[in-house]
């Protein structure tokens, strides 16, 4: 197989994607990595003065920033938990014999196709609204006070909210590995008359493993640059309490067009990233290995 | 087990399957719903499941009001087009992950899924300045070539880890009999990988459709797609519940279709590995 | 002589427009109404010249913003006329980011605008955006709760009156709640309300210096009425509420009253969304007895950035779209109730006009009393009255509008809230070098 002349080969043919996403990485990232120290803002053109650290020094001292790092931590988390519960619960339902599979699965798949600013839109306005919303309507009528969602809990709202678009990509990975469980094996511990949960957790979730890595990094991926869903729901507040990394890189960099700022803290992130990228790596690299 | 017991646990995993995915779905159903109430009964204090005057007036405004078919064009060139263009870059890549493995292929993979952890809005401005001075700005070149990068990692991954299901004696079994490289791709293994590639395609014409950070921001008028469309229904001056919900049924009902439609192919080819 | 030599400029211009191929123009607007109202008819303009043909680019706000500002600034020139606030005027119009208008017509009559409107849009005499609808705020109340309350509105309520009707129209029971007052973070959400608010109780944002006053008295006072009267008698979720989720409330008859932007009037006494379209009544937004009222001030203008290479289409068009033809045009079409309001001065001597707007009246003195170089009671080196026209106020102003939603949550206390805004302003400020 590894003859030289395939590996030349093989080198040629990783060369377009590697060069390709070299380009995009590498020539934002140095622009990126430039502009990080300079006093650049968009809106008040002139001098783009080098003044070293200051960027960065402003954005790491700045109060938002641990906050929006816990949150970013615990909106990845809170999201991956949620989905790879419901979806391992959703997968394993989903492959019983209903009726009308087909149906259920496209419905279960459905919040998948909508796009964040929609899916946010509805659930603030039409869903967690304390007042007009469906669930203060469906609370009131069993008596209970309704749940003011974004003030109460405004990082969970966003965490379910997102889980919910997420959910349908962790059942549909999940339910595809469960589909090429090996059923003889279910059987032969049948009976050895093992109980559901010992076969869960001896049998289908090794079985599992896989996939489930497959959904976290997948979904670590999209979760890190959330904010869509925070800008229409809670603008980040209240304080600091929903503000992630991703929309306080915003704040700078759209809102006050601070090119310098911003570039400062997408060095940050990508940083960030990288260190979840090696922990995952950590994570993963025993399940890529075989 | 009996017959009967097993009949008896089938129909209370269907009332649990059903109950479970009508309250995912509902959120969906409720905009449906919505997209056909008048604007005023859209925010009634009292809200109706089906007892409201269904009325067509908000399909109407929004079709009056949109060149959504534009719009509609733009989203299809773009996701369709960066999937397969995609495609083209990432299998060669994913073939050659797989099968000529190398001790740095593993550390290669996570550097091209780490690429995917950059936030856009981090780098909004130099990848403005660069599609301003290649005239790319407001183009459908511009956008495919953006959404071709932005799920190129993923595609490689997808197709890496499907390909390596592949028992390689099957392509040297096609290599002794005289193929060469680009015939074994062609003849043996997508044939092969067909559902894993078609999986793949599909999951990034999702993601390509619902991308909504660079369509949004590298956009005016020509290439503007779907998501677009959206943001001129969102939060204006005044009521406007109806009217985005008749615009998002818009934008989503196509994709759901084509969902609809492939979602076997795609519960068929996610595997990432897991089929082994 | 000049003159002479523009209209020959002018007359070359047409003529080689005309030689040419269509002209395109591609138009950046907001998807609120009135602009929705303004492309529907635009039908009008290019019919009357057939030389130019329009190209829509239609958004939500804060999408439209980032776009065009990112446009301008970069030199991208994807847009030949954006519709832009009072706050980007006077920044662009400095940088010469914008094309000055002084080809408007003959018949436009610049002396009509409102000169509230208008200051706030010409920077060294310069006018660089043309004003199309223009806004205050005001007090919108229910005149069936407050009668049952036993109450009669002033036509300038105080601050304190306002407290003691909302707490007197609430009835939490029946889930009717005094007052609604924004609370969504955001410069041009809950900082629009407040910082309209602390003018009228005296507050700045800063001192001669450029120095940030949340320490100050005035401040702790505003923002402590504010999260009290909220606490006794707002909606819950008011920290997620901006003019929208307000307007829904109100309309289907949720709020005693409502604070918020004029436009919203004839919303609110439309009868096929409104549930409450017969009972409402206005009144000057509040005061505390110092010389200012609570009010705002904002236009919404159209402008040509100075990358457009094709101004002279452009200017016609905003000629077009801000005259009092296309004012006649709308009252046509679509009666006058939906024309443009808060421009010109000629609407308001309309008989016509002010018997059709119940809420027209209001709304200009509202306008007419709102004086963006002097927003407030103590002196201040800004232009803006719910704003600070710095290019940092975006950033800042949102930042801010977090802290005092979480004042408003109950997350911070008033101190505490303060005391962060003051410390991140500060912080902001001192990076970029003020005072400059």
């Amino acid at each position: 197989m590894a003859t030289s002349n395939s590996r030349t080969l093989a080198r040629l043919m990783l060369f377009p994607s590697v060069v390709l996403l070299l380009a995009w990485m590498l020539v934002p990232l140095c622009m990126t990595l430039y502009f990080s120290f300079l006093d650049y803002n968009l809106l008040t053109p002139g001098n783009n003065a080098f003044i070293g650290f200051l960027n960065y020094e402003f954005f790491l001292t700045d109060p938002a920033f641990f906050a929006s790092f816990f949150n970013t931590i615990l909106l990845v988390g809170g999201v991956l938990l949620i989905t790879l519960g419901g979806g391992i619960g959703l997968a394993i339902l989903l492959d019983q014999a209903i009726w009308g599979r087909n149906y259920v699965r496209i419905m279960v798949l459905a919040p998948f196709f909508v796009m964040p600013t929609v899916s946010a839109l509805v659930w603030k306005n039409m869903l967690m609204n304390p007042v007009n919303g469906l669930f203060a309507h469906f609370a009131t009528w069993l008596g209970m006070s309704p749940i003011d969602f974004f003030a109460q809990i405004p990082l969970l709202s966003i965490i379910i909210i997102v889980s919910w678009q997420w959910l349908p990509f962790a059942a549909l990975i999940l339910l595809t590995s469960i589909q090429s469980l090996d059923r003889e094996q279910l059987d032969a511990a049948d009976l050895d008359g093992a109980g559901p949960f010992s076969k869960f957790y001896y049998i289908v979730l090794p079985h599992l493993s896989r996939a489930i890595t497959a959904v976290i990094l997948i979904e670590t991926i999209f979760l890190l640059s959330i904010f869509a869903e925070i800008l229409v729901t809670t603008s980040g507040g209240p304080g600091y309490e929903s503000t992630n990394i991703t929309y306080l890189i915003y704040t700078q960099s759209l809102l006050q067009f601070d090119v310098g700022g911003g570039s400062a803290g997408g060095i940050v992130a990508v940083i960030i990233a990288n260190i979840v990228a090696i922990f995952l790596m950590r994570l993963i690299g025993k399940n890529l290995e075989d | 087990m009996s017959i009967k017991n097993s009949h008896r646990s089938k129909i209370i995993y269907t009332f649990l399957a059903w109950t479970i995915s009508s309250l995912i779905f509902f959120p969906i159903l409720w905009t449906l719903i919505t997209s056909f109430k008048t604007e005023a009964e859209a925010i009634s204090a009292s809200p109706s499941l089906f007892m409201f005057d269904w009325t067509l007036e908000n399909y109407e405004e929004v079709l009056a009001r949109s060149p959504y078919f534009n719009h509609f064009w733009n989203s299809i060139v773009i996701s369709l087009g960066s999937s397969i263009l995609g495609l083209l870059i990432a299998i060669p890549a994913a073939w050659s992950m797989a099968f000529v493995q190398t001790k740095r292929t593993k550390h290669l993979l996570m550097w091209m899924l780490s690429t995917k952890m950059l936030p856009p809005v981090g780098v909004l401005i130099p990848i403005y300045l660069l599609f301003r001075d290649f005239g790319l700005l407001d183009t459908k070149v511009g956008l495919v070539i953006v959404m071709t990068l932005i799920n190129l990692p993923i595609m490689v991954w997808m197709l890496y880890t499907y390909f390596r299901e592949i028992p390689s004696e099957v392509l040297e079994a096609s290599r002794m009999d005289g193929a060469n490289i680009a015939e074994e791709i062609w003849y043996v293994l997508l044939p092969i990988a067909l559902p894993g590639i078609a999986s793949t395609l599909l999951l990034t014409v999702i993601l390509a459709w619902n991308e909504a950070f660079w369509t949004l921001i590298l956009t005016a008028a020509d290439a503007a797609p779907l998501t677009a469309f959206i943001a001129s229904y969102s939060s204006p001056e005044g009521l406007f519940y109806a009217k985005l919900s008749a615009a998002s049924m818009m934008a989503i009902v196509p994709i759901l279709i084509l969902g609809w439609f492939s979602q076997k192919q795609l519960v068929r080819g996610l595997s990432f590995g897991a089929v082994k | 002589m000049k003159n002479k030599l523009m209209m020959l400029a002018c007359g070359v211009m047409t003529m080689s427009a005309a030689a040419a191929a269509k002209e395109t123009i591609t138009i950046a607007t907001v998807n609120n109404g009135d602009m929705i109202t303004m492309k529907e008819l635009s039908n009008d303009f290019t019919r009357q010249n057939p030389d130019i043909a329009l190209k829509w680019v239609t958004l939500e706000e804060n999408i439209l913003r980032q776009r065009v500002t990112t446009d301008v600034a970069t030199g991208g020139g994807q847009y030949d006329v954006m519709t832009i606030g009072t706050y980007e005027v006077p920044i662009w119009g400095k940088q010469g980011w914008l094309t000055e208008l002084d080809n408007l017509g003959a018949s436009y009559d610049v002396d009509d605008l409102l000169p509230a409107i208008r200051s706030g849009l010409t920077v060294d005499e310069k006018l660089f955006a043309a004003p199309f609808y223009g806004e205050s705020s005001m007090v919108m109340y229910r005149t069936d709760l407050i009668a049952k309350a036993g109450l009669e509105m002033p036509k300038k309520p105080s601050w304190g009156f306002i407290r003691q009707a909302a707490k007197a129209m609430t009835d939490k029971e029946a889930g009717v709640y005094g007052i609604c007052l924004r609370g969504k973070a955001g410069w041009g959400e809950n900082m629009a309300l407040i910082t309209a608010m602390s003018n009228s109780f005296g507050a700045r944002w800063f001192d001669e210096n450029w120095q940030p006053q949340f320490d100050t008295q005035e401040w702790h006072d505003t923002l402590q009425y504010y999260v009290d009267v909220m606490a006794e008698s707002g909606p819950p979720g008011a920290s997620a509420n901006g003019f929208n989720e307000n307007l829904a409330l109100f309309q289907t008859g949720k709020c005693g009253m409502w604070i918020d932007a004029t436009v919203a009037g004839a919303f609110v006494t439309n009868e096929k969304d409104s549930a409450v379209a017969d009972k409402v009544g206005f009144a000057l937004a509040p005061d505390k007895g110092l010389g200012k009222r609570g009010n705002w001030l904002w236009a919404w203008t159209l402008a040509i950035p100075a990358s457009s290479e094709k101004s002279a289409a452009a200017q016609k068009f905003i000629s077009w779209a801000t005259s009092k033809d296309y004012s006649a045009l709308v009252a046509k079409n679509k009666g006058w109730a939906k024309v443009p309001p808060g421009t010109r001065a000629s609407l308001y001597n309309n008989p016509e006009y002010m018997k059709a707007a119940p809420f027209a009246q209001i709304t200009i003195d509202s306008i007419q009393s709102a004086d963006p170089v002097n927003p407030t009671v103590k002196p201040v080196p800004y232009v803006g009255v719910q704003f600070v026209a710095i290019p940092e106020f975006q950033g800042i102003g949102t930042a801010v509008g977090q802290q005092f939603a979480a004042a408003l949550t109950g997350t911070m206390t008033v101190k505490e809230a303060l005391k962060a805004s003051q410390r991140l302003v500060d912080r902001t400020m001192r990076k970029a070098g003020y005072p400059k």
